[in-house]
Formats: C-alpha cells, sequence, structure tokens
C-alpha cells in the first residue's frame, strides 16, 4: 500500500474514533520514504501536540539532526523529525527552540561557526516551511567548539556535525 | 623600564607552561621540552652564548645566556652551540681565545656579565664578537632590572644582537596570547593567556566557563580583541590587558559576532557578523562604533579578516567558490578577488609585516597544514608544518617565524615554526588544551 495513502487512512480512522491517539499518525514507524513529500509535510491529524509531549512522543524525543561533510542538506532519515518539531511549534505557538549548529574538528574554528550556523538555519528553514513560525525559533553555532566525540575518525566526525534542537519554552 | 603584568593574576600558577629549547643532545634535558630541527639547519649561521658570569651579588634565578640561546635556536636563523661544548668560560672581550671558536667553527660569540647595580637590581653586560675577523660588532650596558625582569632583558639583548646580524628586528622581546582549555565536558574553563613570546610567565587575562575564541592584539599591545560565548551567543570584547576594563563591542543578538582583527593604526576592527543573513566583512570603526559592511555576499560564509600591513587591503575565507578560498578585497568595500589557488580549501590567513608572505591554513583531504604563500614569488607556496590538523597561523612582527595550533591525541598544543619551515619547537602545556595563538607587537622600551 502507498505509504500516503496508509497515513491518510490512519487519519481518517482516528477522525472517526476520537480515542485513538494522535500517535497513531506519526510517522515514525513508516518505512525510508519513496517520495519525500509526504514526511515534509507536518501531520495534519486530528491530534495536536500538547504540553509534555516533548518527554513522551516518540518523534518530539529525538532532537538531533545529523549531517554529511561540510553539507548542510537535511538528509531524508531526518525529514520526520523536522516534521513532527515543526508541528509542535504549530501547535503550541507559544513554545521557542534554539537551534545549534555544530561541526566537525576539520577546517579552522572561525569558518566552523559558520558552517554551523548554516546548518542550524538549514533545520531552521525547513522547520518553518512545514509550518513552524520563525519567531519561534533561535540559531545559534557552536562551530566545532563542543564535539561529543573527540576521536579523530569518521565516526566521530559524523556524531558531531549536528544540529540539536533545544526547547526554551516548552 | 620594562613593565610585566604583575596585576595580572600570577595566582594561576597551577598552569604550568614549559618551553625550554636545547638540542637533543644537550646533557640537560629537561622535563617537557622539545625542539623539532626539520631539516636545513645547516644554513643557520652558528654562534655561542657563553654563560654570563656574575660579578658580585647572588646567583639570580635566571640563566640569561640560556635564554639568550634558546632564543637564537627558536628562530631558525641561528645554531647556537650546545652548552657541553662551550669548553671555556671568557666573560669579556679580552678574554676571548679566538682559535678555540675557530676550531668549532663558530661565526660569532656573545659573552657578558652581571653586575650588582644595588638595591636588588641588576646589570647586564654583554658583547658581541665576530669570530674570524676577532672584532667586536656589539658591546652594551643594559638599564639595571630587578632580578624579575632578567628574562626580558634577555630577550632584548637577544633582538639587538639578530637584528645586528641579520639586519632584520628581533622579536624576542614580545608577547603571545593563546587559549586554555582545562576539565571536560561542563567543567571546562577556557581561559585567555597572555606569555612571554618563549612561553615564559604566562598570566591570565580572561576566564570563562563557556567557549573563547580568536584572540587579537592591538597594535599597541595593550588591548586584545577576542569572541566569547560567555553569553550563550558569540560575542566580541576588547580587553585592557593590564587594567582588566573591558568592552562589549560587538553582540548582536541574531548569529555570528567573530573573527575580530585590528586594523593597523588600531582605529578599526575589521570582524565577520552573519545578522544579515549569512556571514559578511564589517569594519567597526572602534570611535564612532559605525559599521561599513566590506563584502557584498549574501549566501557564503565570508570571515576571518586579516588587513594588509597597508591597511587597504583586508584578506578573508570565502566559500562562494564552493569550499573555503582565500580572498582579497580593498578595505572601504569593493569586489573581492580570490588568491589561493592550490589545495583543496585555504582558511584563516596571517599577513606578515611587509605584506609579502601569508600564511594560511590548507585543508587536501582529512590534512590541515600551515602554508606560507610568497607574494614576491609569484605566489609561491610552501608548508611549515606536518599536520594533520594544524590551524591558527599567527606570524611574528619580523615574520621569521610562526605561532600555529596542533592536535596531538585528543589535546591542543601550540608550535613555534621558522618561516622557512626549517625549525619547529612545542610550547608544552602540563594540563589541557592549548590554541588559537596570536603573536603580539613589537614591545615599547
Amino acid at each position: 500500500m502507498n505509504k500516503t495513502v496508509r497515513i491518510a487512512l490512519v487519519a481518517l480512522l482516528c477522525v472517526s474514533a476520537a480515542a485513538c491517539s494522535k500517535k497513531a499518525v506519526k510517522p515514525t514507524a513508516q518505512p525510508a520514504p519513496v517520495d519525500n513529500s509526504a514526511m515534509t509535510q507536518p501531520d495534519t491529524g486530528a491530534g495536536k501536540y500538547k504540553l509534555g509531549d516533548l518527554e513522551s512522543d516518540a518523534c518530539l524525543r529525538q532532537r538531533v539532526v545529523y549531517f554529511d561533510f561540510n553539507q548542510t542538506e537535511i538528509k531524508p532519515e531526518f525529514q520526520q523529525i523536522v516534521a513532527c518539531h515543526a508541528k509542535y511549534l504549530q501547535d503550541r505557538p507559544t513554545s521557542q527552540m534554539r537551534l545549534e549548529g555544530n561541526t566537525d574538528e576539520r577546517g579552522t574554528r572561525e569558518y566552523n561557526l559558520g558552517l554551523g550556523e548554516r546548518r542550524g538555519k538549514a533545520v531552521s528553514d525547513a522547520l518553518t516551511a512545514a509550518g513552524g513560525s520563525a519567531s519561534q525559533i533561535n540559531v545559534i553555532s557552536n562551530g566545532k567548539e563542543k564535539p561529543v566525540c573527540r576521536e579523530h575518525n569518521e565516526d566521530c566526525w559524523s556524531k558531531n556535525r549536528r544540529v540539536e534542537i533545544v526547547y526554551t519554552a516548552e | 623600564m620594562i613593565k610585566p603584568m604583575r596585576k595580572l593574576s600570577s595566582s594561576f600558577a597551577f598552569i604550568l607552561l614549559a618551553f625550554v629549547a636545547i638540542f637533543a643532545t644537550s646533557a640537560n634535558a629537561q622535563q617537557s621540552l622539545k625542539i623539532d630541527i626539520v631539516g636545513g639547519v645547516r644554513t643557520a649561521t652558528p654562534i655561542t652564548v657563553v654563560p654570563f658570569a656574575l660579578q658580585g651579588g647572588t646567583q639570580p634565578p635566571t640563566d640569561v645566556a640560556d635564554v639568550i640561546h634558546n632564543d637564537f635556536n627558536r628562530s631558525g636563523k641561528f645554531r647556537a652551540l650546545d652548552k657541553a661544548s662551550i669548553v671555556e668560560l671568557p666573560s669579556q672581550g679580552s678574554d676571548i681565545k679566538f682559535a678555540t671558536w675557530r676550531l668549532l667553527k663558530q661565526d660569532y660569540i656573545v659573552v657578558g656579565r652581571l653586575k650588582d647595580a644595588g638595591n636588588g637590581m641588576v646589570q647586564v653586560e654583554y658583547e658581541l664578537w665576530d669570530v674570524n675577523k676577532q672584532q667586536s660588532l656589539l658591546s652594551q650596558s643594559m638599564q639595571p632590572a630587578p632580578v624579575g625582569d632578567l628574562r626580558n632583558v634577555a630577550h632584548q639583548i637577544a633582538d639587538a644582537i639578530y637584528e645586528k646580524i641579520t639586519g632584520v628586528r628581533g622579536a624576542f622581546w614580545t608577547r603571545i596570547a593563546y587559549i586554555t582549555a582545562v576539565g571536560l565536558g561542563n567543567n571546562t574553563t577556557y581561559s585567555l593567556l597572555v606569555a612571554d613570546s618563549d612561553g615564559f610567565n604566562p598570566q591570565v587575562v580572561a576566564r570563562s566557563k563557556e567557549s573563547l575564541l580568536s584572540p587579537a592584539w592591538s597594535p599597541d599591545g595593550k588591548k586584545i580583541a577576542y569572541v566569547s560565548f560567555e553569553s550563550g551567543n558569540s560575542n566580541i570584547y576588547v580587553q585592557d590587558i593590564t587594567t582588566g576594563s573591558r568592552q562589549l563591542v560587538e553582540s548582536h543578538p541574531k548569529g555570528i559576532n567573530g573573527a575580530p582583527a585590528w586594523s593597523p593604526d588600531g582605529s578599526k576592527l575589521a570582524v565577520a557578523l552573519s545578522f544579515s543573513g549569512n556571514l559578511n566583512i564589517y569594519v567597526l570603526n572602534m570611535a564612532s562604533r559605525q559599521e561599513t559592511r566590506v563584502t557584498s555576499d549574501n549566501l557564503a560564509i565570508n570571515t576571518q579578516p586579516e588587513w594588509s600591513p597597508d591597511g587597504q587591503t583586508i584578506y578573508f575565507t570565502s566559500d562562494r567558490s564552493g569550499r573555503p578560498q582565500i580572498y582579497q578585497v580593498p578595505a572601504s568595500g569593493g569586489t573581492a578577488t580570490r588568491i589561493s589557488f592550490q589545495g583543496q580549501n585555504n582558511q584563516n590567513v596571517s599577513v606578515g609585516f611587509d605584506g609579502k608572505q601569508i600564511a594560511m591554513v590548507q585543508g587536501n583531504g582529512n590534512v590541515y597544514r600551515i602554508a606560507i604563500m610568497d607574494q614576491s614569488m609569484g605566489g609561491q607556496v610552501h608548508f611549515v608544518s606536518p599536520g594533520p590538523y594544524d590551524e591558527s597561523p599567527s606570524f611574528a612582527p619580523n615574520a621569521s617565524m610562526l605561532l600555529y595550533a596542533a592536535t596531538e591525541g585528543t589535546r591542543g598544543v601550540l608550535y613555534s615554526v621558522s618561516a622557512d619551515g626549517n625549525v619547529r619547537q612545542r610550547l608544552v602545556l602540563s594540563d589541557g588544551d592549548v590554541r588559537e595563538p596570536a603573536w603580539g607587537p613589537y614591545r615599547q622600551r
């Protein structure tokens, strides 16, 4: 069954059964998308995110987006994280987040500050495109100043090339 | 009169910077030292610095001749005779047996003596002789100085001798600034330090629980501009290093405030700001606080500005061509021109005093090394560091040497290297991570 159809079907079922949790419509269990368009759209299911979901919702609990070397493109596997956080911003207009861009150790500190910011902006742009408001998002860059891993290999570097989503108001 | 920065917190003695230059063959190999002779030192001029005689008073803790000896070796221009080979100890010209030093193939010999000048002051006298011509080249009595200032006196002597022989002003009596990170994770403390050019006498200028970056000396050596993350975002501060007073000079709440660089006359600060959306180079007039945008790019990262010595041109890093490369632009704004064409990417320039030598970080694959491009040699490039994660080149004010940051294991260390790349030496910090070196200007006597 086509994934888009499946989501629509689940959403329909939810509408008809009011007790159905919005979690049922979350796309986290979906296989890797063939067509990204469905994944970049925020869920428009009946359920709205509410206070507390940041701790309990499996998608919202994911707060890190990883990048390829010297790249700022959001990879397909992170589109769903972006989508659910965008929906959260939309559902809770008083919520605020800080996006912290980070890089691996290669290259100079000030250039990496710029690269980290560019990654933060890429996530910010994706969030606003998916329904979040720019006024809810603050982008900062740590460059390569805050690595989570300090070894000199690709495995480690890939963990450091990231944007962390930090909620400053839920 | 020399004014060491005693007002600054001398209580940070836990930061032990050991930076002692000797040849590997020398008998007195001390704790942490490493000198790395990369090759080609045969071209260096042989010179002997005879231990200075004590004529009255008590032996001071500073070995003046040793400080001079180490300055010379670090420069790459000189090869100072190791102590074990110094078989005679003349303290004045009339005592020198030139045949001995000719046999040891020495071109120059330095002799000297320390005299008790009363009130705890020491007067240092020295002479520089040409061994082959048996001719006195320099003979000087230094101003009496307190015992604690003898390292400064020794560096001034090294500068005078260096200039007499090479014709280039010495830069040993200068200071360096750098950042240390001590501790792990949330318990890391970042410090901005200032030390002598050989790493001795480190003094903390600023401390923060958040990252500090990009220290830049004002041309008069009185202030340091730097980036601090203490408020969450990157902001630029200017701090007076003797009084400790500090000004916040760039703090746009949106985006990066980074990469400060003083104009040669000290009236302006070139900075990289991204409040408009992407990083661009701006010039901040320190008196009027007016910002003038210099680069007009709307997509790329434009950062790490450095001024040409005449203040007319700003060099900077930009990835407008896809990967970071070095560009130049008129300091008043205008069209930017790319100047780096060798290597996959180039970043973070330091410009020599005559504007001809431009040092940068060149990245090829996963290897980042310090490269020097010589504008007077048609842009020819030579490497002065081995990589793989070298960065932050900073020329001495006479451009004969550079400092840069390297990574060893998981910790940062600083190296000094001669501009020809032939002599490299590591500055060892006993604890933590050292990075972001900046070589200060000439000091005023």
